[in-house]
């Protein structure tokens, strides 16, 4: 037993004294000191991490317990944290990537008021600090607790500019959205307590646990924490939160979409891959609702004009992608492209901030074009991003969705295909965006193009080591036909999913199919994107308005309109019923009735105090009088 | 004498004192009904004192006549609540030149 992991506290309270700092004392510190305070804690949490990712590495795998949490007759829950491969990679992503956002932030939020700069850094320490506790749990119950946290943290980040009431809107939609999925994570969890008893990752996972469970009980308890992980990770149904979520700061959406929340999703499924692989009936709905996402996002994106609004689909649909690979087994795959779209797409999203501040908050790409020679580095990190979300070889998005496209090709033909089209259309709308930002004539003010210039040092530090990472990222896993024991990160990750790979054993292709495979999906990609340069680098302003399938695309299949006729209409229909008729005449007239009864009443009974001595002394009298007949014949 | 009438002489004097105090509207003969109940009460604590008498003699002297004291202690509180109702009623009398008591339902004013 090895007690340097007893350490590991410090990577979520270093978050949480940032947090108390910065939002206790944001009237009296100053912007500098916040930044440092905010940055500081994270990179030093990072630098945790790092240690405690050695330690794993080199086998120092335990359970930290801290203090008993529940503690009744029949349920012990511990405060502990789990320290294996899977965490401590997730660990690594969070601090890392999080701290390059808050540098990048110091920057970027420079022109908000000192007690509102503060209170971001807070929010988003506070943010941090809730993924790490949602990674870091030794049972679903302090999952739970990280879970609720990031939800709450994106509430209070896409609202942050909370006098615009759409932004607030988009805020509440987000925490409305999620709480749905939380329902379902709750009731799994209920379910688990009410099947073994127990939460805790170890206990639930272990064979005499499992044995408990009947398979209609596994496929039930998968499909809600399924149902969690939609509303977490943004799948269909519960996917349209995560595009509105653009209404706060742009590093904000770079956190959650890359660092934080939409991966917990991922991460909980990986963690309980044992169930998962036992379920195939969910993990068949898990593909499905993946590539349906994943198809159905990456075309609202094909047709959105906002540069943030098309990357937010992106993420949803990547992480159709992550699912799919969950739900065919490619465990491995879905962590891997977590981490490598972490890269690119805080890369990305980083990237476009860097625009969108140039550009002095202007976010329409048809008033944009032509900033290659206005802001060089932005453009070249934004190249490597778009390359590598775009899945060019050696960039690190090749890898990943290489794995997945795989490991769907070999559970099903169809999948592959779906997933295929997919990624060309990805490469279609990434470039699209590429070209329509950087290349051709800029189309935007006057006054806009004489304000354009590169960021700031702080801006431009974060992109260019996220696209070194997004160039290099992927060589950690890299396939068996290429290289003989280049797959790092499948042999580390390993002992997590060896439960699964017994089960199931992992399929494998046959070099030349694979090869085809890759050919195929590198080629169409590649066409697509000289296409979209093609295309868009003359792209020029047109005011004739869409018509068909892209009037369709564009307003995104309207399925806000959708959920706003068959969900909120009718609810506020229901509503309006309660309020104007249950409310108004049911509850208020009892309540209006009961004091209207009582003043009446009591107008009557004053009448018995008239004053008169003489009624008084005959009320007395009778009253003895029945006292004596009471006493006399009863 | 049976204790029995003396009961009865009580109860009619009580009920007198309750249908004047009932029935009549002048403050003075509702105060001497009012006194009339109060003897009647007086009257039935000594006819009893008078019927234990014989049986506490013999077991219990010293509560042989408590009544007959307690009822002196009633007469004389009596006494001084006459002088203090009749004063009232002079003041009344004063400020309003009637005893009615019906005239007497407000407190204010």
């Amino acid at each position: 037993m090895n007690n340097t992991l007893q350490l590991v506290w410090l990577i979520p309270f270093l978050p949480l004294v940032g947090f108390l700092i910065n939002g206790l004392g944001r009237k009296q510190l100053s912007k500098a000191l916040v930044g440092l305070i905010g940055s500081g804690v994270i990179l030093a949490s990072f630098l945790i991490s790092v240690f405690v990712f050695f330690q794993v590495k080199s086998g120092n795998i335990q359970v930290v317990t801290f203090f008993k949490f529940i503690n009744t007759e029949s349920l012990h829950i511990n405060f502990a944290f789990q320290i294996d491969q899977l965490s401590s990679l997730f660990l690594l992503i969070i601090t890392g990537i999080g701290f390059l956002i808050h540098v990048y932030s110091t920057s970027y939020m420079h022109d908000e008021e000192s007690k509102d700069f503060a209170k971001y850094f807070a929010y988003l320490n506070l943010f941090i600090f809730s993924m790490l506790l949602l990674v870091m749990g030794a049972n679903y119950i302090i999952m739970f607790i990280g879970w609720e946290g990031v939800g709450l943290c994106s509430y209070l980040l896409i609202g942050f500019w909370f006098t615009n009431n759409d932004y607030t809107d988009a805020a509440k939609k987000a925490f409305i959205m999620n709480r749905i999925g939380d329902l379902g994570f709750l009731l799994a969890v209920f379910w688990l307590l009410a099947k073994i008893g127990t939460v805790n990752y170890a206990d639930v996972f272990s064979a005499v646990n499992i044995a408990k469970l009947t398979p209609a009980d596994i496929t039930g308890i998968t499909l809600l924490l399924f149902v969690g992980a939609t509303g977490k990770s943004a799948q269909i149904p519960l996917y349209t939160w995560l595009p509105d979520a653009m209404a706060g700061p742009t590093p904000v959406s770079a956190l959650i979409h890359a660092a934080t929340m939409v991966t917990a999703g991922i991460y909980m499924i990986a963690r309980s891959n044992i169930l998962f692989t036992m379920a195939p009936f969910t993990q068949s709905i898990i593909t499905i609702i993946g590539l349906a996402t994943a198809v159905l996002a990456a075309t609202i994106a094909l047709k959105q004009n906002d540069i943030k609004k098309v990357l937010a689909y992106s993420t949803v649909s990547q992480l159709g992608y992550m699912f799919v690979g969950l739900g065919v087994g490619a465990y491995t795959g879905a962590v891997f492209h977590v981490m490598t779209h972490a890269f690119f797409k805080a890369l990305l999203f980083l990237g476009a901030g860097s625009v969108i501040h140039a550009m002095g908050g202007e976010q329409d790409m048809r008033n944009m074009g032509g900033l290659k020679k206005y802001m060089s580095i932005t453009h070249l990190t934004f190249l490597l991003g778009c390359l590598a979300i775009a899945g060019m070889p050696p960039f690190a998005g090749f890898f990943s969705k290489d794995e997945i496209l795989g490991a769907a090709f070999a559970k099903n033909p169809i999948y592959w295909i779906v997933g295929v089209l997919t990624a060309f259309m990805t490469a279609f709308y990434m470039f699209r965006l590429y070209a329509m930002t950087f290349l051709g004539k800029f189309r935007g003010t006057h006054e806009q193009e004489h304000h354009l210039h590169e960021s700031p040092v702080a801006i431009t530090f974060p992109l260019i080591t996220l696209a070194i990472l997004a160039v290099v990222g992927g060589w950690i896993n890299i396939p068996q036909v290429f290289m003989n024991n280049g797959d790092k990160l499948e042999q580390f990750l390993s002992p997590i999913f060896a439960g699964s790979y017994a089960l199931v054993a992992k399929r494998e292709l046959a070099p030349t199919t694979d090869y085809t495979l890759m050919a195929i999906s590198v080629l169409g990609a590649l066409a697509a994107l000289l296409y979209a340069i093609n295309k868009f680098s003359k792209y020029e302003k047109v005011t004739v308005e869409e018509t068909g399938l892209g009037k369709v695309l564009e307003n995104k299949w309207y399925v806000d309109e959708l959920y706003d006729a068959i969900i909120v209409k009718p609810l506020k229909k229901v509503s309006a019923f309660f309020n104007n008729v249950v409310e108004k005449s049911g509850i208020d007239g009892f309540v209006n009735g009961v004091g209207k009864s009582v003043n009446y009443g009591s107008r009557q009974i004053r009448l018995l105090q008239s004053g008169q001595v003489g009624n008084y002394v005959l009320l007395m009298v009778i009253g003895i009088l029945i006292l004596f007949i009471i006493q006399l014949f009863f | 004498m049976p204790i029995y009438n003396y009961i009865v002489l009580a109860i009619i004097l009580f009920c007198i004192g309750v249908i004047g105090v009932l029935t009549r509207r002048n403050a003075i003969i509702i105060f001497m009904c009012v006194e009339l109940m109060l003897n009647s009460v007086n009257l039935l604590l000594v006819a009893f004192s008078k019927m234990h008498n014989v049986e506490f003699a013999v077991t219990n002297p010293t509560l042989a006549s408590d009544a007959q004291i307690f009822v002196f202690f009633i007469m004389v509180v009596a006494a001084a609540e006459v002088t203090v109702g009749l004063a009232i009623i002079v003041m009344l009398y004063r400020n309003t030149h009637s005893v009615d008591v019906n005239f007497l339902n407000r407190l204010k004013n």
